[in-house]
Order: structure tokens, then sequence, then C-alpha cells
């Protein structure tokens, strides 16, 4: 009973706090990275592979921008754009070959994808971690602690960008394309709507996404080659847990997982509290295969 | 004898004896290359029992090669002399329990969500292995002696380069004839009836996961023995090698190669080895070799699906 008394009086309960905001902001730009992940694998069937290497490169592409204009909202639009614009590229060349054949297929060209870019992203930029600057550099009071306000607006803006997709989705014309080709793709050709370019738009956008995601991680961590890989799979837990092809279930999984690793790390060591995360992704194969959040057909 | 038998098995004489020959006129420097071809091979061969056999694509042979490793590690470590064959059973048994592990809870899930928890699952051995610096070594691995090739009371030799190429293609060419037996067993009908039509299979009365289940496990225990070999070449274990990249490897081999073949793989794994080593001769160590050959992994998904040995597929497993 003691020790009960003593871990509760002993609680760290500002911190507790803390990592409830730095789950959230991290949950939020996962959100925004595994809904791009969704939308193509809902529209085309494609597990992208090479999604992780679309926010490195996205970040990377930041960089280039902010050192030669030094403005991070401009690098924020110009990287999506390229990135996006390199996303239909990767889509029409290898991906539309690969139509109608066997979605085991399309993981493995897109990991020949995401093998092409890593290893030019190393080529280029060298095997050393880079960083980009914060935006925003004011700080408001948290307890002990001064916290930036960079990372709200983060949150901020990936829930603006998230909430403008599925506006998006909901009541644009291209919207309405792309989940009518979700519904089904032959009845959609044959009301008329363009299906291959439905495809390559949905990919242009989802890797728009990535690229956005990975500028507005930039500030917060280290930039290297092989940080696409760690996120790509951060983003397929959450895509499993909260249950494929369901944006809803990836964005609350999003930030459910974001937010159990937050906690974890506050007595584990980081790297050790992604087991977390693997524990999440057990016990949901285990008991709801399905995905926690999927919503019973 | 049909025809065709005398033929595979003339074959197969013809490439053993050229193997058998070649550590004995190929300078140092190749000799361990081709032995290390042969690794690699029997990773990427073990990984073909799911890609080609069951249809399923593993993107966890890590774990498997990793666990194989370091089972083999521990036992060179805390035996002294270090023993070859307890570094071959506690190799075995490492990568035994990854697969069950990994086997239990992946094959609830098919497909691509098959390739995508199996890279997970790969990744939790990983952290582990990574973080766990007490037991593992962490980031520096784990430095051991190669041991000799001994029988009890019989023979205790030193394994010189030429000898553990000898045992290595033993090794290797031992799990091939015992996987093309599996492939063409019944239970290997069953795996292929699975690939085709895994509804079917169900409806026609065999348990499907089950059967997963046991072909990832003797995936896994041949991936380990691949590992086990791997850290008597080079007498160390390392964390990178359970790390996704050799997985990836693994499934380029294999597509490469030519999957559902068995020994396309092998040639995969040789192509690869033999293209990095000739890029980096040629335009430098810092050459990002895998550029190119991510564009012809990918040109022959698109435009080769079959391998370089796609067009024996059905012959070699006559």
């Amino acid at each position: 009973m003691d020790a009960v008394v003593h871990f509760f009086q002993n609680f760290p309960y500002e911190l507790l706090l803390i990592q409830t905001i730095n789950g959230i902001v991290t949950g939020m730009i996962l959100a925004l990275v595994a809904s791009g992940l969704t939308l193509i694998f809902g529209i085309m069937d494609v597990v992208n592979f090479a999604h992780g290497e679309l926010f490195m490169l996205g970040a990377y592409v930041g960089i280039i921008v902010i050192s030669s204009t030094g403005n991070f909202w401009l690098a924020l639009v110009l990287s999506s754009l390229i990135v996006g614009i390199l996303g239909a590229a990767i889509q029409v060349t290898t991906l539309r070959p690969l139509l109608g054949r066997d979605p085991l297929n399309t993981i493995l060209a897109t990991f020949g994808v995401s093998l092409i870019l890593q290893n030019f992203a190393l080529w280029q930029f060298g095997p050393v971690s880079r960083k980009i600057d914060q935006p925003v550099t004011t700080h408001f009071q948290l307890f002990y602690l001064q916290y930036p306000w960079y990372r709200i607006l983060i949150a901020v803006l990936s829930a603006a960008m998230i909430g403008g997709l599925y506006a998006f989705l909901k009541y644009g014309k291209f919207g309405i394309w792309i989940r009518a080709t979700t519904q089904d793709r032959v009845m959609a050709q044959a009301m008329g709507i363009p299906v291959p370019l439905v495809h390559t738009g949905v990919f242009a956008l989802g890797a728009a996404m990535a690229a956005a995601s990975g500028v507005l991680f930039g500030p917060l961590g280290s930039i290297n080659h092989t940080m696409g890989l760690d996120w790509v799979l951060k983003a397929f837990i959450v895509v499993v847990v909260g249950g494929m092809g369901n944006l809803g279930g990836s964005i609350l999984a999003a930030i459910f997982i974001s937010l159990l690793e937050a906690y974890a790390s506050i007595w584990v060591d980081p790297s050790q509290a992604v087991i977390v995360s693997f524990v999440v992704l057990i016990l949901t194969l285990l008991f709801r295969p399905t995905g926690l959040f999927a919503t019973p057909k | 004898m049909t025809r065709h038998t005398k033929i595979y098995w003339a074959g197969f004489a013809v490439v053993m004896a050229v193997l058998i020959v070649a550590p004995l006129v190929l300078p140092e420097f190749w000799r361990r290359f081709l032995t290390e071809v042969l690794i690699w091979g029997l990773l990427a061969m073990s990984s073909d029992l799911l890609i080609g056999y069951t249809g399923m694509i593993s993107f966890g042979h890590s774990a498997f090669f990793g666990l194989g490793m370091y089972g083999a590690a521990a036992a060179l470590l805390m035996f002294s002399p270090p023993n070859l064959w307890l570094a071959i059973g506690f190799g075995l048994v490492g990568a035994a329990g990854a697969a069950l592990f990994v086997a239990y809870f992946s094959t609830r899930l098919r497909d691509i969500y098959f390739a995508i928890t199996t890279l997970i699952f790969s990744q939790i051995f990983y952290v582990i292995i990574f973080t766990w610096t007490k037991v593992t070594g962490g980031e520096n691995g784990l430095i051991f002696t190669r041991p000799h090739f001994s029988i009890p009371y019989l023979f205790d030799i030193r394994f010189t380069s030429t000898t553990l190429h000898w045992f290595v293609l033993a090794v290797v060419t031992g799990s091939y004839l015992i996987l093309r037996r599996v492939t063409q067993s019944p239970f290997g009908m069953v795996l292929q009836s699975i690939r085709e039509n895994e509804t079917r299979t169900r409806a026609i009365g065999y348990p499907v996961q089950r059967y997963k289940i046991v072909s990832v496990m003797l995936s896994g225990i041949f991936a380990g023995l691949a590992g086990v070999l791997y850290a008597v070449q080079n007498e160390f274990a390392a964390p990178d090698f359970v790390y996704f990249v050799t997985s990836g490897d693994t499934v380029i081999f294999n597509v490469i190669g030519g999957i559902g073949t068995l020994v396309g793989p092998i040639v995969g794994a040789g192509f690869f080895q033999l293209l990095r080593e000739l890029m980096s001769r040629i335009f430098g160590d810092q050459f990002p070799y895998l550029i190119p050959v991510g564009f012809i992994f990918i040109a022959m998904i698109i435009f080769l699906q079959q391998g370089l040995l796609g067009f024996a597929r059905r012959w070699l497993n006559k």
C-alpha cells in the first residue's frame, strides 16, 4: 500500500501534462503521414513502401528552399509541390504498369522506389544529420518549462490539413471522383471519371502530404536519409491499428499511439518507448485484427 | 529414370563440381566472396519458401537471420572451447523461437498485411538487440573466435577459408535438397495451393493457418542457419544484420533471381553481390550502387516478373 501511495505522491503530474501535449503534437504529424498512406491504399490497394522516403525527401527539399530563400512557409509549400510532382511521376512510371496485378507486386515496386530515393538522399546530402530552424521561436510558460509555440502551431496546421483533406474529399469535385473510384473502380470509369488520372492525383496528394509533414517535423528532430523507415513503420502500425483504409481510424490511432509512446518515455529511454507501439500492434492483432477503430460492417 | 531427372541431376552434379573446385582455383578474396554468396543464397532460398511457394512476402527475414547469428554468438562465447555444433544448435533454437513468435501473430493476416507485420516484428527484435547492451553488446555487437570443425573423439581441425567454403557448401546443398523435398511433398503441395487459392484450400478442409505457421517456422529456421554460417565465417554478430536492410536485400535476391525456384534466389544473391562489387571497383566505394539496383529491381517487377531463372521454374520444380 505504501508503495502505491508513494508512487502517486511523487507522480510527475506536470510531466504527464507536458507529455500529453508532446504526444498530441507528434500524433498529429503522424496522422498526416498515415492519412496519405491510407488514402493511397484505399483508392489503389497500393501499400506505399516509399511513403517514409517521400517524408524524408520533403524535409530535405525544405532545407534546400530554406537555405536559399530563408522562408519556412515558402519551403512548406514548395516542398509539398515538388514532392507531389515527383509522386505523380513515380505513380505513372512504376505503379501504372502494375495496375490489375497482385497487390504484392506494388509493395515490391514501391520498396524499389524507396531504395532509390533513400540512396539518392545519402548520395546527395551525405550521412550527417541536418536540422531546420524553427520559424516561430517564441515560447509560453508551461509549469517549469518554456514550451515553444511552434509545436502547438504544428498540431494546429496538421489538423487543418487533415480537415482540408476531409472537406476536399467530401465536397470537392475531384474528391467526389476519388470516393467514387474507391467504391467501385469499374463503375466509376463507366460514369466517365478518368480513373488513371484519379490514381495519379491521389498518389501525388499523398506524396505532398508526406512532404508537408516532413517539413513540419524538420525543426523537431534531426533529418537524415534513414528517417523514412522509422516513419513508415509507425505509419504502418497506425494504419493496421486504426483499420486499413479507414481515415478516421488512422487519425485516432496515430494520436493514441503517440500519446502512449510519450507517456512511456517518461520512464524509459525514447528508443525503447517504440516497443509500446509494437505491443499495441500485437494486442490489436490478437483481439481486434480488423483494427481498434474499425467500424463493424 | 526419366529424361528430366537425368538432366536435372547431371546439371546438379556439374554445378556442385564447379562449386567444390572453385575455392582451389580462386584467389582468397573471391573465395570468401563465393562463400558469402552461398550464405546469402541460403537466406534468400529460405525466404523463397514463403514468397514463391506459400505466396507470402516476408519483409522480416532479418529477425531470423539475426537471431541465428546471436544464438551462435551466445554458444561460442559461453562454451570453451567454442563448439560448432552447439553454435548451430543455439542459432537454430533462437531463430525458431523468433519464427514461432512472428508466425503466430502475422499469419493471422494476409498479403500486404502479412508483409507489413513481418517487417514490424523484425524491427521489434532489432530494437531489443540494439538497446539491450548488457547482453548483446548493443551497437558494437559481439566478437568471438571461429570454432573448429570437430567430431568428438574422431577429429578436430581448424577451418581454413577453403574448408569453410566446403562446409558452407555442404550445409547450403543439404538445405536445398531438404527444401526441394519439402516443396514436392504433400505438405509443399498444400502450401502451393494456399498460394493459388487460399479460400478454396480452406474450403477443402486444410487448416490453412497451421500450414502457414509451419511454413514460416521452416523458413525462419533455414534463415537462422544462414545467420549461424555468417557468424562463423565473419566471427562477429552485429545489430546491423537484424535491421531491415537485410530483409530488403533478401527480397531483392528473390525477385532478381526468380521466385519459386529455390536456386533462383542463390543466383539472385550472386548477381546482386557481383554487381555491387563491380560497381564499387569501377566507380569507387562511395558509389550508391543501390540506385541502379533499385532501377533493375523495378524494371524486373514490371517486365520480367519471373526473374532471371523464371524461364526454368516449371522444369526445376518437376
